[in-house]
């Protein structure tokens, strides 16, 4: 808890920064909020010539879609400053976080905080909002926790996955772009329905890289509809068990990357 | 009366036995494996400052790396300040202060005194105590004037002296320096030194560096461990070195008219002449002689224009310590 306490006063020492540049932030956060409209588009210009994508009808993608954005937009928040891990390796810099007496990963996620990244967020807001006004979703109890949870634990997938694919920079410096392919690839794989991908890859969402669990399962318990692919439907509500599992894998992965530093060489 | 003798029963500070790192280099298939230290045994007591040499690459960084916790060692048995330095690197942190004169352990967009307050935060130092402490630092290292101004405004010197400051605050056991004097000017680098002298008499406070600067060295330490090529090649008091070391001192001697080689002095080594003869250097022993009675005998046979006396660099001292070793 003390920690916590620690790591707050550190992002807060941070924000304060970010927020005396009040016209960069807006321009920052709009550009985030582009990035995330465009695939937008690009969902609605398809529907515009068909009618269900992967037996999934228009409104039925654009919940997975706004349950995606806003799990990623968190996700990036959260763990979006480890795409400078590669810099704090190459430099040595990162000697200096093993020196204190702190966690190097809390350490890297609160060396800086970039509010702009909640732009994309904001777009997966406003179109789960216009999604539930559309009355797609039937208003119970259990669906209300769910589009609470389901961006949270979403988040906690796509950050643990990317946890993961940034540790293979301990190894290989030059690793950035494969983990890109994971982190921002995983914005396309997550955003749709999995029934549109290809058998191996979508083996792959459900049972090794678990991008699956972070809208789609829970999108098909919210719609109340059967699976296309026949898959148990007991995976509809895995997601938060899949996420302490992706956590735990993540923690370990990220500890041995972690003792296998070789530092800068000075 | 030095920490060594009076305290060999004492637990030590650093206590390593067989301390080796190895390296992966290159890429696929120019990969090799890369020993950057290997044999390392090391024991430091409460109190003693000890200067680490050795040639760039000796694995002096490396050494320090594992002692702090930042590297894992490939094998040998390693204690600092009673901790595991591998499975207790956080407890071990709050143990110890480290300056890498290479990297910043301040926040480059915050004023000095908002990077000690979340120093002071990080390492849980009561604030009463924290103020104490950086009271004394801004008195001692005149932080005063700069106090405010963001880091990345710093010049080099006042960095440095805010760096020691945020090593110290909060109090630790062992203060590690991986070259905290390079780049600096001749009267920052003193002014350090004074400090570290400082911490080290008056507080007792255990200190061991790295440094590429013999004065840093002769200032500061009693004892002096040399590295090259990741092994230790000497573990002395510093006179003890100089002494081994033997003619590593010259008087170079600047003459009014050419003469020849001036031989036969007594206590002188070598001759090397230069400048046909206008300029002569005069490699002796101290244990021989004196800079002072060298310098009455050449002037008994020659008119001297100027005369400069030339300490060894570490370089030099390793290079001899390491022909004979």
């Amino acid at each position: 808890m003390d920690d916590l306490r620690v790591h707050a006063r550190i992002l807060g020492s941070r924000v304060r920064g970010q927020l005396a540049y009040p016209v960069s932030f807006a321009l920052d956060s709009l550009g985030q909020a582009l990035g995330q409209a465009n695939e937008l588009a690009v969902i609605l210009v398809v529907f515009a010539q068909v009618d269900s994508l992967g037996g999934f009808a228009r409104d039925e993608v654009l919940l997975i879609y706004a349950l995606a954005g806003i799990s990623f937009g968190l996700a990036d928040l959260a763990v979006g400053q480890l795409d400078e891990l590669p810099r704090w390796i190459r430099t040595g810099e990162l000697d200096v976080l093993l020196a204190r007496p702190l966690g190097v990963l809390p350490q890297l996620v609160t060396s800086d905080l970039q509010l702009r990244r909640l732009g994309r967020s904001a777009v997966g807001a406003v179109v789960l909002a216009a999604v539930l006004a559309a009355g797609r979703v039937e208003p119970t109890p259990l669906n209300a926790l769910l589009i609470i949870g389901t961006p949270l634990v979403g988040a906690t997938i796509i950050g643990a996955i990317w946890v993961v694919t940034c540790s293979v920079s301990f190894w290989v410096i030059e690793g950035r772009e494969l983990a890109n392919a994971f982190t921002y690839g995983s914005t396309l794989t997550t955003a749709y329905p999995i029934s549109i991908f290809g058998p191996w890859l979508r083996r792959l969402l459900c049972y090794a890289v678990p991008g699956a669990f972070v809208a789609y399962f829970p999108a098909l318990a919210l719609l109340d509809r059967p699976d296309p692919l026949g898959l148990p439907h007991v995976l509809r509500y895995a997601a938060p068990l899949v996420a302490v599992a992706a956590v735990l894998v993540a923690a370990l992965v990220w500890h041995t990357a972690v003792r296998h530093y070789q530092g800068a060489g000075s | 009366m030095s920490a060594a003798e009076t305290s060999a029963a004492e637990t030590a500070v650093v206590e390593t036995e067989g301390l080796r790192r190895e390296f992966t280099v290159g890429r696929r298939r120019a990969r090799r494996r890369v020993v950057a230290v290997s044999d390392v045994d090391l024991r430091i007591t409460p109190g003693e400052a000890v200067g680490f040499l050795g040639p760039n690459g000796a694995g002096k960084s490396t050494t320090i790396k594992m002692l702090t916790g930042i590297l894992v060692p490939s094998a040998g048995r390693l204690r600092v300040c009673d901790l595991d330095p591998t499975r207790q690197r956080r407890e071990l942190a709050r143990r110890l202060g480290v300056v890498f004169g290479q990297r910043s352990q301040l926040w480059w967009d915050l004023p000095l005194r908002d990077s000690f307050g979340l120093l002071g935060a990080i390492h849980r130092v009561p604030e009463p105590e924290h103020r104490a402490r950086l009271e004394r630092c801004v008195d001692v290292l005149e932080l005063g004037p700069f106090l405010d101004v963001p880091v990345r405004q710093l010049s080099l010197g006042q960095r440095m002296r805010g760096e020691l400051t945020a090593a110290l605050l909060h109090g630790p056991r062992l203060l590690v320096l991986d070259e905290p004097t390079v780049g600096l000017d001749l009267v920052s680098k003193e002014r350090l030194r004074a400090f570290l002298q400082e911490v080290n008499v008056v507080d007792g406070m255990t200190i061991l560096l790295t440094t590429h600067d013999l004065p840093d060295v002769e200032r500061l330490c009693r004892r002096v461990v040399v590295i090259d090529q990741g092994r230790v090649v000497a573990d002395d008091a510093i006179d003890a070195l100089h002494a081994r070391s033997g003619g590593a001192r010259e008087v170079v001697v600047e003459l009014t008219q050419p003469a020849a080689p001036l031989h036969d002095l007594p206590g002188v080594r070598d001759v090397r002449v230069e400048a046909d003869g206008l300029r002569q250097r005069l490699a002796f022993a101290p244990a021989d002689t004196t800079a002072a009675a060298l310098i009455a005998a050449v002037a008994a046979r020659v008119e001297l224009r100027d005369v400069t006396v030339v300490e060894p660099s570490i370089e030099d001292l390793v290079r001899t310590l390491y022909a004979r070793g």
